[in-house]
């Protein structure tokens, strides 16, 4: 299985590279991609240095354009696309199916990939845009089971990557609308969950009080780990009790379900942090890459040092052993 | 991972002009040998932004794009965005030796203010590739080698065991 690692910078970009990565995903420094934050992502000159790069390390590099665009502005999108298949990206990962159209029609031998946000998660979905617009790969939501991913993937004409570490989206992706009803932003239309615009974070006390939009997320206690400020993970109080509604403040590693996802066909394994600095970058790609040739046994004291680099300090299989339904 | 009292103390003896001078002559330093900061920081360049370790009396006011620094006595300075953190974890923030994100999950920094100039800068600071041996190197003429193998070494003993094992 490749390992398809993220970049926020060219700084992280050379990381993953010299890690091990098999190939990183990156993005433009505007909305056209999901991950749109200050002070982050590639311009033009610099993506052409990092594929550069990339190539004479035998590694690929994928481009992020997994916003929808908006009516009327399609044309940052197209240029975006134009840019990265000129720039010589080795996939685009697209969400809206018109950009996926004006990609088959004008560059037709560009590879394509439909990007997690772009909500496929069954077979019809899937070879819809695998027939539609000749997609070579789908990256898929972290809400199906192993069996779920087994039972897909043998029904599919198409690669399956799935995320394998890092921050943990629960919901549909790209259809999800939390971020939106606290902010009016949200990763599908604006590239940003949680925007840092409408985040603070302040000291009540002993307390640390996380706030998004005006609304209070969560209050962690004295030397209590702490994560994103995000209403997925946010602390609810129900029925007289504090508790998380939906997600605990923990980060994805299902390192454990390796060789189920492999004997299932999947194709790639996905590292999400295009966010987060390039010391995390280095760290988790190389011991990502150990595991992945590591006796089972050898796997969890490998990975258990990423625990302390994670959300909350803690991680989870999440939905791809989910046990309650 | 603080710096014990016994470093810091004397401190409050420095005269603030002197400490003033000091960090100026770096962080000038910094910023010439670093110009790439201010593309990606863009806008928030203009912003006030505060570092406050937490083992040492002082706040160090920051404005990047009027290339000035201010130290304080620490108080409640009037800043933009702030860092609190030991001083140690800050400038291993700043050399990008250390993951932001990683630092505040486990609550060893914290921060407030303007989140987006913070983040803009945290990944400005994280692709310059600043280091910080180097720099006071640079200012230290025939004795830069010396101070500069000086300078890892001091840096490699407070990060051991913090530090990701980056290239």
């Amino acid at each position: 299985m490749e390992l398809i690692c993220p970049a926020g910078t060219p700084s992280a970009f050379r990381e993953a590279v010299d890690a091990g990565a098999d190939a990183v995903y990156c993005g433009f420094r505007d909305e056209t991609n999901a991950r749109n934050f200050p002070g982050l992502n590639f311009s033009r000159d610099e993506l052409a240095q990092s594929i550069q790069y990339a190539r004479k390390h035998g590694v690929q590099t994928f481009v992020a354009l997994n916003t929808f665009m908006r009516a009327g502005d399609e044309a940052l999108w197209y240029r975006a696309a134009d840019d990265a298949v000129r720039l010589g990206a080795d996939a685009v990962i697209l969400a809206d199916f018109g950009l996926m159209a004006y990609v088959a029609e004008n560059h037709p031998e560009q590879r394509l990939h439909v990007s997690v946000q772009a909500s496929a998660s069954n077979r019809d979905a899937i070879q819809f845009l695998v027939e539609a617009f000749n997609a070579k790969r789908v990256v898929l939501p972290r809400i199906l089971t192993t069996q779920d991913i087994a039972r897909l993937t043998r029904q599919l004409s198409c690669e399956v990557e799935v995320f394998a570490f890092g921050g943990l989206c629960v919901m549909a992706e790209g259809r999800c609308s939390l971020s939106s009803y606290a902010t009016g932003k949200s990763p599908n239309m604006n590239g940003v969950c949680s925007p840092a615009s409408h985040v603070k974070y302040r000291e009540d006390g002993e307390e640390m009080v996380s706030e998004l939009g005006g609304y209070t997320i969560n209050r962690f206690g004295a030397g209590e780990a702490s994560g994103y400020p995000t209403l997925c993970k946010g602390r609810f109080e129900i029925d007289g009790a504090e508790t998380y509604a939906f997600e605990d403040p923990v980060s994805l590693d299902i390192m454990d379900h390796l060789d189920q996802l492999r004997d299932a066909g999947v194709s790639a394994l996905k590292i999400e942090g295009r966010q987060r600095g390039k010391a995390y970058v280095a760290e988790v790609v190389s011991i990502l890459k150990k595991a992945l040739s590591a006796e089972p046994a050898a796997r969890p004291a490998l990975i258990s040092r990423l625990r302390l680099m994670s959300e909350g300090q803690r991680t989870t299989s999440g939905a791809f052993e989910k046990r309650w339904r | 991972m603080s710096l014990p009292p016994l470093l810091t103390a004397p401190l409050d003896l420095v005269p603030l002009p002197v400490i003033e001078y000091v960090a100026r002559t770096l962080f000038a330093n910094i910023l010439k040998s670093h110009p790439d900061l201010f593309e990606r920081l863009g806008d928030y360049s203009g912003k006030r932004y505060c570092f406050s370790p937490t083992d040492l009396p002082l706040d160090f006011i920051v404005i990047p794009g009027n290339k000035s620094l201010t130290v304080l006595r620490a108080g409640q300075p009037v800043a933009d965005a702030r860092i609190s953190g030991p001083l140690v974890l800050l400038l291993a923030l700043l050399e990008g030796r250390c993951d932001g994100d990683a630092l505040f999950f486990s609550r060893d920094l914290s921060v407030s203010g303007d989140m987006e100039a913070m983040l803009a800068l945290r990944n400005a600071l994280d692709d310059s590739a600043i280091d910080l041996p180097e720099n006071l190197g640079a200012l230290a003429g025939p004795l830069a080698p010396l101070l500069n193998r000086a300078g890892c070494y001091v840096r490699q003993r407070a990060l051991s065991g913090k530090v990701a094992a980056w290239n």
